[in-house]
């Protein structure tokens, strides 16, 4: 079989694995986010600030972007081949997709190192 | 004294293609007498008495053969195990989804088993033959229960939506169970290649664990549970 080039990883084993790390990455991410506002109820920009300015916190928003990023390219991906046949169509969205999660992923990490 | 009789009614999927422009739902019906039982491939031999143009494949009748399976009220089983009074009327008959009709409940298997080819269902053993058998231990025997039998009826690979999207990569649930088997046999020698010749992102990856095929399996083995140890066997072997 001809390889998927606009895939993720090298093959589906990769690509699985790869979905299942970043799904754990993002779900601990997100859990932290979220008992971080419930303890905090009077949270205002400058703790907020404070928060990003560690740079632990500032690794592991990166890692939280990667696992975006990677999450996002494998599902997506899986998605247009399952269901979008037009060939044009199918490679068009793609690369959009691809372009777009990059250019997210730098992005993020300006405005990170920017706080 | 005639006994009291009570009607099953059907709808039954029926198309002839050197005659019918496209298919068509047919309702029919059958009296059976009252109090009394039959399997739903019996209702489709009584059926075809009254109508011989109707068309559907059977073999064996005892759920041994895999012969007659058919979508019956939406779920794929075989129609030799699977009795009328369990199933709510019209019992609509359909032929197995995603496989090109040939005629009635008769569907083209072709291409479910050329992906079954593709799993090299046969044992693999490079080293030399001994005098007498290769021997297995009851342990290593008991790795197979729950994969050797099944039957190649297709209700599971038809039932699974990433074979409905992609039937010519997607190698399926029950070509999946038996590569499982192959994986799993002590005696084979090619485990290393079977699992390479599955690791790309569609012949095993495009199984998203829908579980369709565990769900219809009419043997009540779990095509998903055997998809699950191939993974985990590639990634044992990659990581």
């Amino acid at each position: 079989m001809v390889k998927s080039v606009l895939a993720f990883g090298q093959n589906g084993v990769s690509d699985w694995l790869w979905q299942r790390i970043s799904a754990v990455i993002l779900a601990l991410y997100f859990s932290f986010i979220f008992v971080y506002i419930v303890l905090h109820p009077g949270l205002d920009y400058a703790m907020w600030q404070a928060l990003f300015h560690h740079t632990a916190m500032r690794i592991f928003t990166l890692l939280a972007l990667l696992g975006l990023v990677i999450h996002s390219w494998i599902g997506i991906w899986t998605v247009i081949t399952d269901y979008i046949k037009c060939f044009c169509l199918r490679l068009f969205l793609q690369i959009v997709i691809v372009l777009a999660l990059v250019v997210y992923l730098f992005w993020g990490i300006q405005i990170l190192w920017g706080v | 004294m005639s006994q009291a009789m009570s009607e099953i009614k059907f709808s039954i999927y029926r198309y002839n293609p050197s005659i019918d422009a496209k298919p068509y739902m047919q309702d029919l019906s059958l009296s059976i007498e009252q109090g009394t039982d039959l399997m739903v491939l019996g209702a489709l031999k009584k059926l075809k008495e009254l109508d011989e143009t109707l068309t559907f494949r059977h073999s064996c009748g005892e759920g041994v053969c895999g012969s007659d399976a058919v979508n019956v009220n939406g779920k794929n089983r075989l129609c030799c195990i699977t009795s009328v009074s369990e199933l709510t009327q019209p019992i609509v008959l359909r032929p197995l989804p995603s496989l090109p009709v040939i005629r009635d409940l008769v569907v083209d298997m072709t291409q479910f088993y050329q992906q079954y080819e593709k799993v090299e269902p046969y044992l693999q053993n490079d080293t030399p033959a001994p005098a007498i058998e290769r021997l297995q231990s009851p342990e290593d025997r008991a790795k197979l229960d729950g994969l050797y039998e099944c039957i190649l009826c297709a209700c599971c690979t038809t039932a699974c939506p990433s074979y409905w999207w992609n039937p010519d990569k997607f190698v399926g649930p029950a070509a999946l169970l038996q590569a499982s088997r192959f994986i799993s046999d002590s005696r084979d020698t090619a485990k290393s290649k079977r699992l390479t010749d599955l690791e790309d992102a569609y012949s095993l990856y495009r199984c998203r664990s829908i579980m369709n095929c565990a769900d219809v399996c009419p043997k009540g083995l779990n095509p998903t549970q055997a998809i699950a140890h191939i993974r985990t066997e590639m990634i044992k072997e990659g990581v």
